[in-house]
């Protein structure tokens, strides 16, 4: 065990009562800090969900670092390449020579020719005006029989239009190619987890006798290609909006968004407009209400004043998350988030006149360093960044909502919670995983 | 050139180096970057992240910061983030987009220190060299900043050891292991750049009789420290029987002579290669030709290979070149990543590197220098 030899004597906390907090920027910005907890998805593991894709990095080296390993830790390096971008490259001006003749150099050399091929290029490309338009036009003539997606890494860009994420999810469909729609085929789209096989959703497609398309059940190339049939595209990851407006532009279909979600109304508002859209009866919600009310008191008895921290990792959600339960009567003391998505403004105001003394942390601010808890703690964790911020093996291992959805998503929540109160974790080993659940797509 | 790698990996880089050789020594070290830089090294380079507390940032760089040259933001930041948690220094280390827009590293450097009290660095490290040159540059500032000018030599035989990060050796005790090489061989231990050691006891290196020099990443730094002190250098690792027996006999001719040693065999031959940074590779060349009684070939990816390299090693960075030169060989020692495209007739012989493959292969890394013979067994 490595001892501490460089620590401050004292950090003032940053935490700050949600009484107090501003929207949307709770914190100030500043030295940004990362935390050891990893199971979200980057950009490598989304692009490797399209079937028999083949990726190429055009990057620096430390930028071609990360992704590389990801690759590497995921069993998936022989579905992954690189160019590298040296200091001669942007003295020269040959940014565009260097990606063509690098990535047609990868092509040639690789055992099998991929149907598609994901280029991403990077802040230097997007800095040093790089004509994108013409290194894509260069490589369809040179290699007609592949199909290319422009992909970006290019993290400088988060504060400017769309965010990394929107745009990773818009780009895992563009190889997409239009085709006649078949009545009755929906694809439930820009999500890295598969959804549960019964979150609200997928039960009143299946009910009503749809036929899905999902990019984690696609198992070749082909089957990828069939989504385009689809009448309908719908979205429940706030990032994948955009990228479902541009589907349903380009090919045809109608995009429908039903929002994750742990309130009773939304949930409610959301899957009844899907079944407006696709013109289906409207589910019946008889008993729900009392059902998660059920739920809540079983959980309650349980975990009773045990206190509970939720982090926005778990999912787009965790100040709605943090409503439910504290209405309910749970000791929920902390939520790490550090801005409040606009999807969560009417949670936050409702938490902030309600549940004012509800403390909120950055998981990013430079203190955070310095602020995880110690000494073990028996804390409820519903999150991996609030697993390790509160030093607790008892926590729920999921990110990015975990493929749940309606009064399902409160049901499952709650009985993992149970779960993790009676159970603990390795939450040390677990939480540094990278993309948490990928282990399917790299085939 | 084509620059590419159609399977294999990339060596950690120079921005990460920096981090990596200030880690341990107590000061605020921000990589200047948009996003992804400080998880990379935290998640993939930095076995130390979890259990030992260190402040390694990243600034956050934003377009308009970048195409408006808004170094203020950054300034302040940092400013703040001192006020905060008081570090004993503060370093700036560059990546490409700051390379581009010709961020001016040493003025901002110069601001912050002027603005805090606290002594700062500006690294203009570019993200597109390897960690072999940022860890160089990091612990050279070391040694011309902190290492007290007024130190005396020490009365009994002293020495210094430079070079040392995870990158080149993992957290496998290698730092310790040296150590007790060096003091069986007579000499005390002032000072381990940069793991086990304090900035204080950095700052006592000028009374150490020789510094002796473990990986590339230190050569800057014993140059330095020779200028400033008149400090010798020894260059190599102390692995197996007679290599430890060479190295502890340059070790004292330097401290008795003041003239710098390199102990490296060069033996015929070239049926084994072994891939890796200079000084590492070469002293287990050095290590295995004296086991084996014929040469043993080298060949470098990295920086820091200027003058250490014999007439038979190379120098290589890219996969073709690197792949031709494996077809040569009968034998590869190498880091798992590189497995891919070792040809099949070829033997190779797993030695991860967390400079190479990050963590993926950090329970399987050796302390050769403990555990060379068993290595051997595993070539030879």
């Amino acid at each position: 065990m490595l001892k501490r030899v460089t620590a401050p004597k004292e950090v003032a906390s940053v935490g700050i009562p949600i009484g107090k907090a501003s929207f949307p920027s709770p914190f100030v910005s500043g030295l940004e800090y990362a935390s050891p907890a990893r199971g979200t998805w980057n950009i490598v593991h989304t692009g490797m969900l399209i079937p028999e894709a083949h990726e190429i990095f055009v990057c620096a080296a430390s930028c071609l670092r990360g992704v590389v390993l990801t690759a590497a830790e995921m069993g998936a390096a022989h579905r992954f390449s690189t160019v590298e971008v040296r200091e001669r490259n942007l003295l020269d001006g040959d940014m565009e020579e260097l990606v063509i003749e690098g990535v047609a150099d990868i092509i040639e050399r690789l055992p099998k020719r991929p149907p598609v091929v994901l280029v991403y290029t990077s802040c230097v490309h997007h800095f040093a005006g790089c004509d994108l338009d013409m290194i894509y036009e260069e490589l369809r003539c040179r290699f007609p029989d592949i199909d290319f997606a422009d992909c970006y890494m290019n993290p400088i860009m988060r504060k400017s239009g769309m965010t990394p994420d929107q745009l990773m999810r818009s780009r895992l469909y563009m190889p997409l190619k239009q085709r006649p729609i078949r009545k009755g085929a929906v694809a439930l789209i820009g999500s890295d987890l598969p959804n549960e096989k019964d979150n609200d959703l997928v039960r009143l497609l299946t009910e009503n006798g749809f036929k899905i398309h999902e990019i984690t059940a696609c198992r070749n190339y082909e089957e990828y290609q069939e989504m385009a049939e689809s009448e309908f595209y719908i979205s429940t990851y706030p990032a994948a909006v955009p990228g479902g407006d541009m589907l349903s532009q380009r090919l045809g279909g109608t995009h429908v968004y039903v929002p994750f979600s742990f309130d009773c109304d939304e949930i409610e508002r959301g899957l009844s407009r899907l079944a407006e859209v696709l013109n289906i009866p409207a589910p019946d919600f008889t008993g729900k209400r009392e059902d998660v009310q059920q739920a809540l008191k079983e959980t309650l008895a349980l975990v009773g004043n045990a206190p509970i921290a939720i982090d926005y990792t778990y999912s787009p959600r965790p100040l709605g998350l943090a409503k439910l339960l504290l209405d309910a009567g749970f000791n929920v003391q902390k939520v790490y988030l550090d801005v409040v998505t606009g999807e969560e403004k009417q949670a936050f105001e409702y938490l902030k006149s309600n549940h004012p003394a509800l403390m909120l942390y950055p998981t990013v601010h430079a203190s955070m360093r310095f602020l995880a808890e110690k000494e073990p703690t028996d804390v409820l964790a519903i999150g991996q960044k609030a697993a390790h911020f509160n030093n607790t093996n008892h926590f729920v291992n999921v990110v990015e909502g975990g493929g749940m959805l309606g009064y399902q998503a409160i049901f499952r929540t709650l009985a993992l919670m149970q779960e993790a109160y009676r159970e603990e974790k390795d939450m040390r080993d677990l939480i540094q995983i990278k993309g948490m659940g990928c282990g399917g797509c790299c085939g | 050139m084509k620059q590419t790698s159609r399977i294999i990996s990339t060596y950690s880089a120079d921005v990460f180096g920096v981090c990596s050789a200030l880690f341990e020594l107590g000061g605020i070290i921000i990589m200047h970057d948009a996003s992804g830089c400080n998880s990379t090294y935290t998640t993939h380079d930095e076995p130390r992240w979890y259990d030992m507390e260190s402040m390694v940032y990243i600034s956050g760089l934003s377009e308009m910061e970048a195409i408006m040259g808004d170094d203020e933001k950054l300034i302040g930041d940092i400013v703040a983030a001192a006020e905060d948690l008081h570090p004993r220094f503060i370093a700036v280390a560059g990546t490409p987009i700051p390379t581009m827009t010709g961020f001016d590293f040493e003025a901002v450097a110069a601001l912050i220190e002027e603005r805090t009290g606290i002594p700062a660095f500006g690294f203009n490290t570019t993200g597109m060299k390897t960690y072999v040159h940022g860890a160089s540059m990091a612990l050279e500032a070391v040694a011309r900043r902190f290492a007290d000018r007024n130190v005396q030599k020490t009365s009994d035989l002293t020495a210094n050891i430079l070079g040392l990060t995870p990158l080149d050796f993992s957290v496998t005790g290698t730092e310790h292991s040296v150590t007790d090489f060096l003091e069986e061989s007579g000499f005390r231990v002032l000072s381990r750049w940069a793991m086990g050691s304090s900035l204080e006891d950095l700052s006592q290196a000028g009374g150490a009789h020789v510094n002796l020099v473990v990986s590339s990443t230190g050569l800057s730094a014993a140059k330095a420290l020779q200028e400033r002190f008149g400090t010798p250098y020894v260059v190599g690792l102390p692995i197996g029987k007679i290599q430890k027996e060479h190295l502890r006999e340059a070790l004292h001719t330097a401290a008795s002579t003041g003239e710098n040693q390199y102990p490296v065999s060069d033996l015929p031959g070239e049926d084994i290669l072994v891939i890796g940074e200079a000084v590492t590779s070469l002293a287990l060349a050095s290590a295995l030709e004296y086991s084996a009684g014929q040469g043993v070939r080298v060949l470098c990816p990295t920086e820091g290979s200027e003058g250490l390299l014999r007439s038979r090693d190379l120098r290589a960075q890219y996969e073709e070149e690197i792949e031709e030169a494996m077809r040569e060989a009968k034998t590869v020692i190498a880091d798992p990543l590189y497995r891919p495209i070792c040809p099949d007739h070829v033997k190779f012989v797993e030695l991860p590197t967390e400079a190479f493959s990050g963590r993926i292969y950090r329970e399987r890394i050796p302390n050769l220098v403990t555990g060379f013979d068993a290595f051997a067994k595993e070539v030879l």
